[in-house]
């Protein structure tokens, strides 16, 4: 219908290409190196952003749930910011970092940091308790109990936080990579804007779409590796 | 075997008090005097009194919120004991009423919880092969039967070498049949490994058919003994019977059967002999 459409001439090249004229931009794209370039920028940007947002709330998750104090310290601060938008901190940030990689970088940790927090927090309170009892009853304790018991037991929610957080980087990529940015998916985007350029504005649109369902089919196989003792409701 | 022994608070307690024991020569496995635990207004426990020798058998008898549970967590250690004189053997395990195996631990690395050694494999499989686990050690716990778990959690309880084994109810939610496997499995175990046990249960014909003694515990006290000299395997015969009636009555189940033979009961907690 869409090709159709645009054969007939019912769809103006300049409000949307042609799937053979996008299939056509996209390979040329490739072949001429282009699009992966901007891509692998894309993609170390989101892993940048990722890896902080992992550290930060792997830290803050376990620190609040694993004591009251924690808990008190963290997690209200953690729910007040939760409430901001993360995009709505984009002004904030091109004011303290500039318009280079940083605020992009930034952005994507902020925003990505919630998920995983807020479900490692909920992961590990939401522990059985009667499983660290009795591994309290074999003598475990401490940092073993941590090891053994409650990060395997919190590992499931993790997971769905990582899941949500790939989503939310791809996002935020889009928007992140509007500031200015000299590559990447963003910087395609925007000089396909300028000149009008619909078949690179799709390429791209597509580029992201195939990103979230990659990052997504990652967290899918880390998961079926990490959670092998799951008994599945659905039989796979 | 020799098991270290903890006294959880050493204060001084140099008076012996009766003890139901037969050789007060052996220092108890696991010794009370006077316990008390409390939750807020209600006390759970009040004033008991419970020495097990090494190597005895005990079962526990009593109705829901008798104090049962209470009194397991406690000799676990689960449970804060206060400043209160508690004594059991340093090495414990409990085996729960729902198996509590991680499941995210293959079967021998669930036997092997907490071990520090160098072939906690080894020992995790011997243990397993001992209740007849051998070809399951590396399945995931979520696809055992109940049964299997049990033995599992046994396993996970014996390779320990526990010089006090405590069983919570370990059988209550297995099928009739799977139930007397495993009474068989514990004897088994217990004369093989030789450790204190005190054996929670609802069910009468459970305690009499597994234990040396059986308590009654009733408001946090222990209501009523019965030492059981039938020899093992035991039958349902009519000694077995007498036993029954009688505990039944301590549990307020029938209209309680003329008293007779060894039966010594405490009304007050005192000990009557």
């Amino acid at each position: 219908m869409w090709e159709l459409g645009s054969r007939l001439g019912f769809i103006p090249e300049r409000v949307l290409a042609a799937p053979s004229t996008v299939a056509e931009t996209f390979w040329a794209l490739t072949a001429s190196g282009e699009l992966p370039a901007n891509l692998l920028v894309s993609l170390a940007r989101a892993a940048a952003g990722l890896a902080i947002a992992l550290a930060v709330a792997v830290s803050l998750g376990l620190l609040a749930g694993l004591s009251r104090w924690g808990e008190t310290v963290v997690d209200p601060l953690m729910q007040i910011k939760r409430t901001i938008p993360s995009l709505a901190l984009t002004p904030l940030f091109i004011v303290w970092f500039g318009i280079g990689e940083t605020p992009k970088i930034a952005l994507i940790a902020v925003a990505t940091t919630f998920p995983i927090y807020l479900n490692l927090f909920a992961g590990v309170r939401g522990i059985d308790v009667r499983l660290v009892e009795a591994a309290r009853s074999f003598g475990l304790s401490g940092w073993s109990l941590v090891r053994e018991v409650i990060l395997p037991g919190a590992l499931p929610s993790f997971f769905v936080g990582l899941r949500y957080a790939l989503g939310v980087s791809v996002l935020v990529l889009v928007v992140a990579e509007q500031i200015n940015a000299q590559a990447g998916l963003g910087h395609l985007i925007n000089n396909a804007r300028d000149f009008m350029r619909t078949d690179i504005i799709v390429v791209c649109l597509l580029v992201y779409a195939l990103l979230g369902l990659s990052a997504d089919a990652l967290v899918r196989t880390l998961e079926r590796r990490a959670l092998a003792w799951r008994p599945s409701l659905v039989e796979q | 075997m020799v098991q270290p022994r903890i006294r959880r608070r050493a204060f001084d307690t140099a008076a012996p008090s009766s003890t139901p024991i037969a050789s007060p020569a052996v220092a108890p496995a696991v010794k009370l005097t006077g316990f008390v635990r409390q939750f807020g207004e209600n006390r759970v426990i009040d004033g008991l009194d419970l020495s097990i020798a090494p190597g005895e058998f005990v079962a526990l008898l009593g109705a829901s919120g008798s104090g049962k549970t209470t009194l397991l967590r406690t000799l676990a250690g689960l449970d804060p004991i206060g400043d209160q004189d508690v004594t059991t053997p340093g090495a414990r395990a409990v085996v729960f009423q729902d198996a509590r195996l991680l499941p995210w631990k293959k079967v021998w690395r669930n036997v092997a919880l907490g071990l520090k050694d160098k072939d906690v494999r080894a020992r995790a499989e011997a243990a397993l092969k001992e209740v007849g686990l051998g070809h399951r050690l590396d399945a995931w716990p979520s696809t055992l039967s109940g049964g299997e778990s049990q033995r599992t959690a046994l396993a996970r309880a014996l390779v320990r070498e526990p010089g006090l084994l405590l069983l919570d109810e370990p059988f209550a939610a297995l099928d009739a049949l799977t139930r007397l496997k495993m009474h068989d499995l514990v004897l088994n175990l217990w004369s093989e490994h030789k450790p204190a046990v005190l054996l929670v249960t609802h069910d009468v014909d459970e305690a009499i058919s597994l234990a040396d003694r059986v308590l009654v515990l009733n408001k946090g006290k222990i209501a009523a003994e019965e030492h059981i000299t039938l020899e093992r395997p035991r039958a349902p015969d009519a000694r077995f019977q007498a036993i029954r009636r009688r505990l039944l009555g301590h549990l307020g189940v029938e209209a309680p059967a003329p008293h007779e033979g060894a039966l010594i009961a405490f009304p007050t907690g005192e000990a009557v002999q």
